[in-house]
């Protein structure tokens, strides 16, 4: 069974105004246990207000949201329990820590959950151990760390709940190569350990074809496709419609697909390209 | 004397340890370049190696600590002239959001031109052409809120041009945007300096980008790494992942084929000729 089901998911902003606004219309798929799924879609196509949805923050205009069988909205005073289960890091996420220290930071939803200090201490310290972040730096106030530290602080925050399904909303935004390389690291280890459901919202289509297994494109509020990432972007030109591009590396793989050379479709990475042209050489018995 | 000299620009703040023990941290350290006017310069390096620091010190925000930094001859730790750099040299920063001040376009455009004393007639004529030259001119009544990334960046940039400088400097433009916002702030970007000959001095952490440029200049630690035309700088794959900075990916899918031995002549910075190279090469 799948452990989240969207079912005609819709919502509008200040309805029944001049400012209505229609941000997710009529949305339906589901997510199985143990999938790395990737977001994409042009700004305003409605990917945010889409992953508030799924872990409560909005509530659905229309439609329904199931996580393990049940609706999330079914007994609407305990929908705080239900973030528990659907964890969320916002868009630069490292403007929300407001503790004294690194520790009590990552520890406050835990604590929110009746935990005992011993659980919530072995939390905090293997949410921290997932996200790079030494026990030294756990006693220095938030404020104190660099910008990658902090993100990677705040993100420690969420996966201390141990939610079943982590869904971050551009986590990479903002960050250099090097820290953009880490971070998408950490959380590919921590969805491979874990075995957990990950979600993950991105403009960079390079991050998403190299960690997702599945992308999910929004279009103009609606959804336009939800696919294996290696059947997504060999859709080139119908993205670029949507404005929303392939991998380099993947565009020069499909094009010499076009210009007739029997390469393996969908390389995804400039890995999977250098394996799929020195496949095809090798074949030829040309090295 | 060219158009921007920075000659042995050092910037350092003392910062003081748990016992209270100052030292001086360098941000830069001994940096020197120099921007002909009309040029195209890029500046690469990853967090935290002064990249930011630069483009700062470009219209004195930020004076050297030691060295100088000179906007077409004028020195900019010289206070007195601190306006007549800043009319020069237009700063573009990140998030299109913290820029933007009006509650309509235009209004936002004009609002540097007012600030300084311009005649209103004026600015309505300088308005118009900064709107028209970033492709915004038919959104000039929309309320900023409605436009998407792309476009509250090219109304920033707008609000810069209208100020006339002979310079435009950006840092990270195109970090915060979605795909077709980066395409559209770069071939604003692109035109301004090829057809309206502005000097563009851009921050980023995107290859793609950079290729783009006239000169590439690679910042680390605070000091230039290496620095040279984009074909130069990107064929030194192992020096930049060494710095563990990126090249193009298809800079990077040639680099690996050629070490696999496959006879690649030399190494491409864009799709369409790494694409041209490898039809020869399969053929």
């Amino acid at each position: 069974m799948s452990i989240l089901r969207v079912d005609h998911l819709s919502y509008t902003y200040s309805p029944s105004t001049p400012f209505e606004h229609i941000a997710v219309d009529d949305v339906s798929f589901s997510l199985e246990k143990g999938e790395f799924v990737g977001i994409i879609g042009h700004t305003g196509s409605g990917k945010s207000t889409l992953v508030q949805t799924l872990n409560g923050l909005l509530k659905p205009t229309k439609g329904n949201i199931y996580f393990d069988g049940t609706d999330i909205w079914e007994k609407p005073k305990e929908i705080r329990r239900v973030r528990f289960h659907i964890g969320l890091v916002f868009q630069y996420p490292e403007y929300q820590l407001f503790e004294e220290t690194v520790y009590k930071d990552i520890a406050f939803g835990p604590s929110n959950m009746g935990l005992s200090d011993e659980e919530i201490r072995e939390r905090v310290e293997n949410a921290a151990k997932f996200v790079g972040l030494s026990e030294a730096l756990l006693q220095k106030s938030p404020f104190d760390l660099s910008g990658g530290e902090k993100r990677r602080a705040a993100i420690a925050g969420v996966i201390a709940m141990d939610p079943d399904i982590l869904i971050l909303d551009e986590p990479t935004a903002g960050l250099d190569p090097v820290g953009r390389d880490l971070l998408l690291s950490q959380i590919g280890a921590y969805h491979r350990e874990r075995g957990n459901t990950v979600l993950l919202v991105s403009h960079s289509m390079e991050d998403v074809a190299a960690v997702c297994d599945r992308v999910l494109v929004m279009n103009h509020s609606k959804l336009w496709d939800f696919d294996t990432a290696e059947r997504i972007f060999t859709k080139e030109r119908e993205l670029f419609e949507l404005g929303l591009r392939v991998p380099q590396v993947t565009s020069i793989v499909n094009s010499l697909i076009d210009a007739g050379f029997p390469l393996k479709k969908g390389a995804l990475t400039v890995e999977e390209a250098v394996e799929s042209i020195t496949e095809y050489l090798k074949r030829e018995g040309r090295l | 004397m060219e158009f921007i000299e920075a000659r042995n620009l050092c910037f350092a703040y003392e910062e003081a340890d748990d016992s209270s023990q100052k030292t001086t941290k360098y941000v830069l350290n001994d940096v020197s370049f120099s921007v002909k006017k009309g040029e195209f310069v890029v500046f690469i390096g990853h967090n935290g190696s002064g990249k930011s620091t630069v483009a700062k010190h470009l219209n004195a925000m930020l004076t050297p600590s030691s060295g100088k930094v000179y906007i077409d001859g004028i020195d900019t730790s010289d206070e007195t002239r601190a306006f007549d750099v800043r009319r020069k040299v237009g700063l573009v920063l990140q998030n299109p959001d913290n820029q933007l001040v009006a509650s309509i376009v235009e209004e936002d455009v004009a609002f540097g031109p007012e600030n300084i004393g311009i005649e209103p007639k004026e600015i309505r004529e300088r308005v118009d052409e900064a709107l028209k030259a970033v492709d915004m001119y038919d959104y000039r009544l929309y309320a900023p809120f409605k436009l998407s990334g792309g476009q509250k960046q090219r109304v920033a940039i707008a609000g810069i041009i209208a100020m006339r400088p002979d310079c435009i400097v950006l840092d990270e433009p195109t970090a915060m945007l979605d795909p077709k916002g980066r395409d559209e702030v770069m071939n604003t970007i692109l035109k301004l300096n090829r057809e309206a000959g502005i000097t563009v001095i851009m921050i980023t952490h995107y290859m793609e980008e950079a290729v783009l440029a006239d000169r590439v200049y690679v910042l680390d630690s605070g000091r230039v790494l290496t620095e040279g035309v984009p074909e130069e700088v990107f064929s030194q794959v192992e020096l930049l992942k060494r710095h563990r900075l990126d090249v193009p990916q298809a800079t990077e899918l040639c680099y690996k084929l050629r070490s696999c031995g496959v006879e690649i002549e030399r190494l491409p910075l864009f799709s369409d000729d790494c694409v041209s190279m490898l039809k020869e090469v399969l053929r």
